[in-house]
């Protein structure tokens, strides 16, 4: 009855709801979620439509909507058509169908979903076909919804609950645990609630177990492949974007030549005499000159504070003047007393000094003790900084060295001057290693601490002896001692005649010595071509045996070497000659370039297989091309303490026709003992300072008056003396009694500026070098062996901005000075001359006097000397002034 | 008269070169040789203009009477006019 009920009230218009027990059905779908399990919707086509005479709105209309049809034709059709047919669906259905008609309803508003629907039961066709008391009851029920009787309200009555499957859908939907829940009670104790924490760091990976991780992974169970995607697509013409850029091509100035405007030459005269010029420089010319000499006065543009600081951070102590111990070397192991007599700093290795050392005899004791001092080997020491001990190097000569110097162009080659004459002449490059690499062993620092003798056998580091390479011919060479030597530097060469050659080799190859025998000496280290054939008997005998380990660069020149050119300095007419002790060759370039070039041509020889050294070719003197203008004079310094300017260049003599040395271009005796230091200034080419006997004295090459500066006679003899490398107006010199003076031309000129002890005994050799701006050392050698090494003060090596300036400017002064001096001499010798002229006259005057003259002269003296003796009477008042008759009167 | 001054300026001390210039920067008498001061001139002659340009647009009363310029080895001097200019070089022996 409820269905019913609810179903009546369910709004239909044509259609009737009809409430049908359940069927379970199985293939078909029917309208049991409707409510309606006997309705089968249908699809029917409208060929089913004709065979059915059920087509729409022919047969089936909205008014009878429906059809019956017979069971039969279903079966038929479907026997026909088999799937095809429309009641396919439904056969099952139809099969079972009690009845022999089945309802066919017309569902036009597709309220089942089809626009047919079936009716499966005989109860829902008559339903259907007969809604009997139901429609219109609803019909009424529905037109009486106002009704007129009172509405009695009758409460719902509570009905047992039937269930219509609604519980099934709440149970689907209603979520239940499926598990049962495990509970954990977690208790702790109450007195560790409320401590304090602390929390620690702790890796993660470090402790087992500390994390659980849940990587994610791809899941293939879960990983959705995307099989349908839904795009939208548009058809579209096809566009393209092309633009392009056409080359124009216009004109365009790519180089513009002009010419300045200028006026023509009229219209320049014209201009230049106009009247506007004229008075625009009137008014002009005034402040332009202001401006032109405001300049002149001052610079208005000096920065005074920049000018104050002359040296930029002033190494060490500024007033600290002193020259400093640095350290000292003596030769421990000879058994003689020695002296140093020369000393050359090594000019590319930094700390390596080679010293000269002779005995300390005098001619006799030499001549005494010669078969003893044979045996002893007379040495060059190579001293190193590193090592104060053990000399590196010790090269071995015939004699006694008195001077020597490495060559300028190679380090490796020293050459020496003996006592006797010879030249030596050492190549030490194959221990040029040796000594470039020294360094301060841990050894040294023991040295300091033991005592010497315990060393000796402990010294694993000998020292090496180099015999020297070639010595020069004894019977050609010089006869005495030598007492200079020197390299000529290799920017020139000299053939046998003294002129001037170019040199192409590059290096130093000739040599020039001056000795004791009055001569000075050119020597060639090339091999020379011999001007006779030599027989080779000859030659045979002749031939030494060498020693292996000599090297044979200059085997050439053993015992044969001959001078290449010789010069005697005579004195003229008298047989006394000049015994030259030191000679000062002009040099071209100044010596604080030479290292840099010394340091580039070791360089570049290291990097060549061999030193042209060992590759010397003869001198070939007449296919390189003279040297005009060059000048051949030098300075010699002799023994008798003069200065000699003379010229190496031989002339011929008129009268002999032979080669003859020049007489000397000017001689100069200004030093009261030997000559031993005649060198030129390093920062000025044509200043030679000479030292000897008590004083000093300065020259300038060209002005033959006299020296610049010649010092007065100092209380001790001057015994060695240099340039200070660095300083213009600086120079050192050694005295007999140990003491070094150290002049500052800008300072003081007539006395050193100061002096400083070095030693007890005389100095024999200084000699200064630098090795870097912070470091100048000076080395100092004394009679008794010992070298002394000192450094030099910041002051005394650093110059002052202009130093040069002001010492050249002193120095011009001086030779303005002489010039005023010699102008001054000649005024002088004009006036005297003009005085004596005078006093000839005066003689000459006297005489003409004639006699008369001189008789009247008389009588008037006397008349005048009368009258004096009367006036001096009177007032003596031994006579009376007025009874007096005069003497005259009465005579 | 124009000689004598020019030659009055020359013979102070250290001076290079004295050129005059019309307003147009052609050079009218100089005592350097041609193209030293055709060079001269052409640079000054902007380099005046310019200056005095300066001074004016600051204040249009204000007019340029002196120019120099000082570098490291000279002096350019220069004396403005309504007409010429007259450019001085020299080398100061500080």
């Amino acid at each position: 009855m409820a269905p019913k009920a609810q179903k009546g009230k369910k709004p239909s218009g044509k259609k009737k709801p009809k409430p049908l027990p359940d069927t379970e059905e199985e293939e078909p779908l029917n309208m049991e979620s409707m409510g309606h399990p006997e309705i089968y919707p249908l699809v029917l086509t409208t060929k089913t439509q004709e065979i059915f005479n059920c087509r729409i709105d022919e047969d089936v209309t909205d008014e009878v909507p429906y059809k019956l049809i017979k069971k039969e034709d279903i079966f038929e059709d479907l026997q026909n058509r088999a799937a095809v047919s429309d009641f396919h669906p439904v056969k099952k259905i139809v099969r079972e169908y009690p009845g022999d008609e089945l309802l066919l309803v017309y569902d036009k508003d597709f309220k089942y979903g089809l626009n047919f629907y079936l009716i499966a039961t005989e109860e829902g066709k008559e339903n259907y076909l007969n809604p009997p008391e139901l429609p219109p009851e609803e019909q009424e029920e529905n037109k009486e919804l106002i009704p007129e009787d009172i509405y009695i309200y009758h409460p719902p009555l509570s009905k047992p609950w039937v269930s219509l499957g609604s519980e099934k859908e709440i149970e689907e939907e209603s979520v239940k645990e499926s598990t049962k829940q495990i509970t954990y009670m977690i208790s702790r104790k109450r007195n560790q609630f409320g401590a304090p924490i602390t929390f620690s760091d702790q890796n993660a990976s470090s402790a087992k177990d500390a994390y659980i991780e849940c990587t994610a992974y791809p899941d293939k169970n879960f990983t959705l492949k995307k099989l349908e995607k839904d795009i939208g697509m548009q058809v579209i013409p096809h566009i393209k974007d092309i633009s392009t850029q056409t080359r124009w091509t216009y004109p365009k100035n790519a180089t513009t030549q002009y010419h300045a405007r200028e006026f023509s030459e009229e219209e320049r005269e014209k201009l230049g005499k106009s009247k506007s010029l004229i008075d625009f420089l009137k008014k002009v010319s005034t402040s332009v000159e202001i401006a032109l000499q405001q300049n002149e006065i001052m610079n208005t543009f000096i920065e005074d504070w920049r000018c104050l600081a002359e040296e930029e951070g002033a190494f060490g102590d500024k007033t600290d003047t002193h020259l400093k111990e640095y350290q000292s070397f003596t030769d421990l192991h000879s058994t003689t007393e020695k002296k140093i007599t020369c000393i050359s700093w090594h000019p590319v290795i930094y700390g390596l000094i080679a010293v000269s050392v002779a005995v300390r005899l005098s001619f006799e004791d030499r001549v005494h003790l010669s078969g003893k001092l044979l045996l002893q080997p007379s040495l060059i020491l190579f001293w190193s900084f590193s090592d104060p001990i053990h000399p590196q190097l010790m090269l071995e000569s015939p004699e006694d060295i008195f001077c020597f110097q490495f060559c300028p162009t190679d380090p490796n080659i020293i050459a020496g001057g003996c006592i006797n004459g010879q030249i030596v002449l050492w190549d030490i490059t194959a221990h040029a290693d040796r000594i470039e690499n020294i360094k301060a062993s841990g050894r040294s620092k023991k040295v300091a601490l033991k005592p010497m003798f315990l060393l000796e056998p402990e010294s694993n580091k000998e020292s090496i002896f180099i015999r020297h390479c070639a010595v020069s011919s004894i019977e050609s060479g010089h006869k005495k001692i030598i007492t200079d030597i020197q390299w000529l530097p290799d920017t020139f060469e000299i053939n046998r005649m003294g002129f001037v050659y170019e040199n192409r080799n590059g290096i130093c190859c000739q040599l020039a010595t001056c000795s004791a025998d009055c001569t000075i000496c050119f020597w060639d280290i090339r091999p020379q071509k011999p001007l006779t054939p030599q027989p080779t008997e000859k030659k045979k005998e002749e031939s030494i045996e060498i020693p292996f380990d000599v090297p044979s660069t200059f085997l050439h020149l053993d015992l044969s070497w001959k001078p290449l050119a010789k010069i005697k300095l005579s004195k003229g007419e008298t047989s006394l000659d000049h015994c030259p002790t030191k000679i000062s060759l002009t040099e071209d370039h100044l010596l604080y370039k030479t290292q840099d070039k010394i340091l580039a041509q070791t360089k570049s020889l290291k990097a060549g297989e061999t030193s042209p050294y060992h590759n010397l070719e003869g001198g070939m003197t007449d296919h390189l091309k003279p040297l005009e203008d060059f000048c051949t004079k030098f300075f010699v310094g002799t023994e008798e303490g003069e200065v000699i300017y003379t010229d190496w260049k031989l002339e011929r003599d008129p009268d002999t026709g032979r080669f003859m040395t020049k007489k000397p271009v000017n001689l100069y005796t200004v030093h009261d003992g030997f000559v031993h230091t005649v060198q030129r200034s390093p920062f000025y080419n044509d200043i030679v300072l000479t030292i000897g006997g008590w004083n000093v004295a300065i020259w300038k090459e060209g002005v033959m008056t006299g020296p610049l500066l010649q010092s007065c006679c100092a209380p001790k003899m001057y015994t060695s003396g240099h340039w200070s490398l660095t300083r213009p107006g600086v120079f050192y010199i050694g005295r007999e009694d140990g003491y070094i003076d150290i002049w500052d031309l800008l300072e003081k000129t007539h006395e050193p500026a100061l002096s400083q002890n070095i030693c007890i005994t005389m100095i024999t050799y200084i000699k200064p070098w630098t090795f870097s701006p912070k470091q100048q050392f000076i080395a100092i050698a004394d009679y008794y062996g010992t070298l002394h090494i000192l450094e030099i003060p910041w002051t005394l090596s650093h110059p002052s901005v202009n130093e040069i300036a002001s010492v050249n400017y002193y120095f011009e002064r001086e030779v303005k000075h002489l010039e005023y001096v010699e102008q001054r001499k000649i005024i002088r010798d004009q006036e005297k001359k003009e005085m004596d002229l005078e006093m000839e006259k005066k003689k000459v005057k006297t005489y003409q006097k004639s006699k008369e003259q001189a008789e009247a002269e008389l009588k008037m003296e006397y008349e005048s000397y009368l009258e004096l003796e009367k006036t001096t009477l009177i007032n003596l008042g031994l006579a009376k002034v007025t009874e007096k008759v005069s003497y005259m009167d009465l005579i | 008269m124009v000689e004598e001054t020019l030659q009055r300026l020359q013979s102070q001390k250290g001076v290079q070169g004295i050129i005059v210039v019309n307003t147009e920067g052609i050079p009218i008498k100089s005592t350097m040789e041609n193209s030293t001061t055709t060079q001269y001139a052409n640079l000054m002659h902007n380099f005046i203009l310019k200056a005095r340009s300066t001074v004016r647009e600051i204040d249009p009363q204000n007019d340029l009477t002196f120019l120099q310029i000082h570098s490291k080895k000279d002096e350019f001097m220069v004396a403005p006019d309504k007409v010429y200019f007259l450019i001085v070089i020299q080398n100061p022996t500080e």
